[in-house]
């Protein structure tokens, strides 16, 4: 038999194989800057995790749904009796019998005076307005009885229009998704005179870009289970936000917030898709409620790619005015969103988060902005990984090669003639927003370095020359973003319904260890690594004697939560601050026991001294300070007994981290075949905690924007079904999909937070795409090509050369030597 | 029902199933073998891959009852008397995985890749693990890690880590992993 695992044991040896790499600038700390292997890793590693899905309660119960078939119908009856009379079945009910109880899933972002927020049940009642929309479901002993039972439910429909199509939801006449009509909100903004800009413009790029429709696809499909507990409940979510989703459930079920305890135990995954108030968790503590049982629903692959909520689908007109030198005067933008059959929580926001980012890393005089927010029979759209800005960059970085190709210069030269020059920071864009820091000239000469630029374009040359079916393609991404969701007021000037402050509570420990409590909820990003790190330094106490504890509403009582590239900026500012916060006390109480001045006092390597007396002198450590204020035998007057602190950070301003990404392509023009060659990135996020977990995050999100360049699409059919329901037909990037990245950093210290940091999680999502769409797009030029549709699969690149007339170029092109032919 | 026999990390049960019953779900609601977790229900993701008889099996595909009289080692069998399995170890020090969700099928479809190549190349990881999908890394530290664990399994020292900024592994220890017990139920190349 095989010996049972010693967890304590395996954490002990894990823990002395992470003794390694130095820290990047040791004068500022042992800890912060240093590649440390992260402490989450035992648990996952070894299966020993804490998914929602694992969680069993004596007498749990398993919830299925039933789901629409129709895109738009009215719901004329639901009968669940049969059901009920099945093996195993406890309970069954429909929408009605939730009817008055169910409340309306919420939308915290009403980002306009016109907005229109329509009621959204979380079961329907007397519509449905998408496919998988809940109409039913079933509550019954085991995962397999419950989907039995809900064959047996009848649900009659009477069929409306789909309403697919935003332009033609629009049109006079279309189908009406909601009472009001399919416009959701106009919202526009505007900087400078674009008017006078565009008048007499010398050069003027006009192009309308489709942001498809994508599905997040976190590892882990979403699961809860509700427990009656006491007087309240406790409610364990796949979910990326504990703290806010208690208020929200608080205020849609009337559930009194001080007896509903949220839990967001190991996640596997979220990017924005569990940034969500889901119908699932507000009928799992009904459900609790009702039968007074736990009760758990985890839902399958199929299920969630048709109800967790989409990403991105929008249609950009971008109008770029230039000189003929390339210096850019104004970007006009009209943007239509589709927000699907609902607003949920912050659906008409996303579209905003990209508002302020059009104008890129450029200069420019004038920037005008236009969205619509549509209603459409679709599941709804909301946060996805960078939020608005992948898609704002997107159009800024494809229309700026598209000046370069018009004014036949390098995309890198037009982009050096527009962009905000290192001296010129701190610098307030044309959108309104001050960058704090950067230095695009270097991450852009680094960049350029490790790709080998010049080599490759001389490549390129040479193939477009020989004309070779397989053609050469360099895309170029200059990217920033505005990130670390926060400062409150600003997020309260766009409507935003919640703060953007961070929390945190950094306990000393009898023992001299060290609780951290954050607000913070990472899944998968690695805080309890780096937020160890940060407090290590700050107190100067051992990595090993640090935990932080998230996740769970009870241990951590306040926070925002993560999402945004939010966490270190804020969140880990709040350690911060509150580390600094508990030294302060423990000085005081050290000047009392060495009967000195608080000012005499001085701290270095975990030891309070009194100034002057050098390493040798008399001092108390943390730990012995931690001690005597648990003792509290000898403590100042008035000074309590314990050493922790609370602290809350509000920032004053965003994050901008930037960078430049470098793709290579190579296009085979006979099969529309795209195949990336090399991938460079160099990302100037500020300063680093953790340089393993900075590259993960940048590497991971290369992927899932390269996924949107070249791969993933949620196709929906003309009656509205979705046909994108398996990781069969939505396809995600596998291993043999993509290269091995190159990446460098440079680094340009935020001046925005005390440490420096700038956020991580979003950027290279936001930079990849226009990247590998640049690079397809520059490969075929020669063919007159100006733009590829995404996902750039081999159909469409073939389409597009078919119809650019490159067909009747290839019969006379080179063939390739004879003895690859077989690849023609 | 049909009855089953079937060895879950050195432990025999036997158990009455439904003939339906998947083997992820047995191994997960039945036996409490929460660590193979189930990412999706046509076979594509790989998050729920396990050993069956040494060989690596997508367990959402495969039924209780065909498993009967089989030997199961899943993710959380891998591990013996507190050392870790050197492709657990090579996953953690290559940063391999960040929410760990696909982690257990990724490390299970691994193992069983260098069965039939102790020392693959980059290109070789990288097909033979397009069966198990991962979100967050990108796949960049997960072949580092594949072929670091290789190379502990065949007795060589884990070497300089690729691709990694010079400087931030400094101070590694070479040979940590080197000799390292294999976990039991698990068939070394």
């Amino acid at each position: 038999m095989t010996e049972q695992l010693d967890a304590g044991l395996v954490a002990r040896r894990i823990a002395e194989s992470d003794q390694v790499g130095e820290p990047r600038n040791p004068a500022e700390g042992r800890e912060v800057g240093r590649a440390r292997r992260r402490r989450e890793d035992a648990r996952l590693i070894t299966g020993r995790t804490r998914w929602t899905d694992n969680i069993q309660f004596p007498g749990m119960l398993h919830v299925a749904f039933l789901r629409s078939p129709m895109a738009h119908a009215r719901l004329t009856r639901v009968d669940v009796s049969a059901a009920l009379a099945m093996p195993g079945v406890v309970a069954a009910f429909s929408g009605r019998d939730f009817d008055g109880e169910q409340g309306s899933l919420p939308c915290a972002w009403p980002v306009s005076e016109d907005v229109v927020i329509p009621d959204h049940p979380p079961m329907a009642v007397d519509r449905v307005r998408y496919v998988g929309e809940a109409v039913a479901c079933v509550v019954a002993t085991d995962r397999y009885k419950a989907a039995d039972a809900l064959e047996a439910i009848e649900a009659d429909y009477e069929p409306l229009e789909a309403v697919l199509d935003m332009t033609e939801a629009l049109a006079d006449g279309a189908p009406a998704v909601h009472e009001a009509g399919n416009q959701a909100f106009t919202w526009k903004f505007s900087g400078g005179d674009a008017g006078a800009a565009f008048r007499d413009a010398p050069v003027v790029i006009d192009r309308t870009y489709v942001q498809q429709r994508l599905i997040p696809t976190a590892m882990e499909p979403r699961a809860v289970v509700a427990a009656p507990e006491g007087e309240g409940f406790t409610l364990y979510s796949a979910t990326q936000i504990p703290h806010i989703l208690r208020v929200m459930l608080a205020l849609t079920t009337g559930i009194p917030e001080h007896l509903l305890r949220v839990v967001a135990p190991d996640v596997g995954g979220g990017f924005g898709s569990k940034l969500q108030v889901t119908a699932e968790e507000v009928l799992g503590l009904l459900l609790a409620r009702r039968l007074g049982r736990p009760v758990k629903w985890t839902e399958s692959r199929s299920e969630g790619n048709l109800t967790v909520h989409h990403g991105r689908d929008q249609i950009q007109r971008i109008s770029l005015a230039a000189e003929r030198d390339g210096r850019i005067r104004g970007v006009r933008v009209d943007l239509l969103a589709d927000m699907g059959a609902y607003l949920m929580l912050v659906t008409p926001g996303v579209p905003l988060l990209g508002a302020f980012m059009y104008n890129g890393i450029y200069k420019m005089d004038a920037y005008d902005f236009t969205c619509t927010g549509v209603f459409t029979t679709k599941m709804p759209t909301d946060a996805y990984r960078g939020a608005g800005r992948p898609e704002a960059t997107f159009a800024i970085e494809r229309a700026v090669d598209e000046l370069a190709a018009e004014l036949d210069l390098d995309p890198v030269e037009v982009r050096r003639r527009n962009w905000i020059s290192r001296e010129e920071f701190p610098y307030t864009t044309v959108a309104g927003l001050t960058y704090d820091s950067g230095d695009y000239e270097a991450a852009t000469e680094r960049a350029l370095a490790l790709l080998g630029y010049d080599k490759l374009r001389a490549e390129q040359a040479d193939r477009r020359e020989r004309r070779d079916p397989v053609q050469l393609g360099i895309g170029v991404s200059t990217y920033t973003e505005m990130c670390g969701l926060a400062p409150s007021r600003v997020l309260g000037s766009l409507s935003y319904g919640a703060g953007g402050w961070e929390h945190a509570t950094v306990r000393l420990l009898p023992t001299g260890k060290v609780e951290v409590v954050t607000g913070t909820s990472p899944h998968g990003q690695g805080h309890e690594t780096s937020w160890s790190q940060i407090a290590a330094d700050a107190l100067g106490v051992p990595f090993e004697d640090v935990s932080v504890l998230h996740g769970d509403t009870a241990v951590s009582p306040r926070g925002m939560d993560t999402y945004g590239s939010r966490s270190l900026v804020v969140g880990g500012v709040a350690v911060l601050a509150a580390c600094e916060k508990v030294k302060e006390k423990a000085k005081r109480l050290a000047a009392h026991l060495l009967e000195a001045a608080d000012d005499d006092i001085e701290f270095a390597d975990g030891v309070f001294r009194v100034r002057g007396t050098g390493l040798g002198g008399a001092g108390r450590t943390v730990q012995e300070l931690a001690l005597a204020a648990f003792a509290a035998h000898d403590l100042p007057d008035g000074f309590e007994p314990r050493l922790d602190a609370d602290a809350t950070f509000d920032p004053e301003n965003f994050s901008f981290p930037h960078g430049t990404h470098l793709c290579a392509v190579e296009v085979d023009t006979e099969t529309g075949t795209v195949a990336i060659r090399s991938y460079v990135a160099v990302d100037d996020v500020g300063r680093v905690v953790n340089p393993l977990i900075v590259e993960g995050q940048v590497h991971g999100g290369i992927a899932q924007g390269i996924g949107q360049a070249l791969f993933e699409e949620a196709v929906y059919d003309p009656e509205g079904n979705l046909l994108t329901t398996t990781m069969a037909d939505y396809l995600i990037p596998s291993a043999a999909d993509l290269p091995d990245f190159v990446t460098d950093r440079t680094e340009t210290p935020a001046t925005s937070n005390p440490l420096g940091v700038k956020g991580v999680g979003e950027a290279g999502t936001i930079a990849s795409t226009p990247a590998v769409v640049n690079a397809v797009v520059d490969a075929l030029r020669p063919y007159g090509v100006h733009d590829v549709p995404m996902p750039c699969t081999p159909e469409r690149v073939w389409r597009v050369l078919a119809r650019s007339g490159a067909s009747a170029d290839r019969a006379g092109a080179v063939r390739r030597d004879e003895n690859d032919g077989g690849a023609q | 029902m049909p009855r089953v026999t079937v060895t879950v990390d050195g432990v025999a049960y036997e158990e009455e199933v439904e003939p339906r019953l998947l083997l992820v779900h047995f191994l997960r609601d039945r036996l409490g073998r929460t660590g193979t977790p189930v990412g999706c229900d046509t076979g594509n993701c790989g998050s729920c891959t396990v050993m069956l008889d040494g060989r690596s099996a997508k367990s959402c595909s495969v039924l209780a009852v065909q498993a009967d009289g089989s030997d199961v080692v899943t993710v959380e069998g891998l591990a013996s008397g507190g050392e870790l399995h050197p492709m657990q170890r090579a996953f953690h020090e290559e940063h391999a995985l960040q929410c760990g969700y696909c982690t257990p099928g990724m490390i299970m479809a691994a193992i069983d890749l260098l069965r039939d190549d102790p020392d693959p190349s980059e290109e070789a990881v990288r097909q033979g693990l397009k069966g198990n999908l991962c979100r967050c890394t990108g796949y960049c530290t997960i072949v580092r890690a594949v072929r670091r664990g290789a190379r502990a399994m065949s007795g060589e020292p884990p070497g300089e880590t690729a691709g990694e900024t010079a400087g931030e592994t400094a101070g590694e220890t070479a040979g940590e992993t080197a000799g390292e017990p294999v976990g039991e139920g698990v068939a070394a190349p």
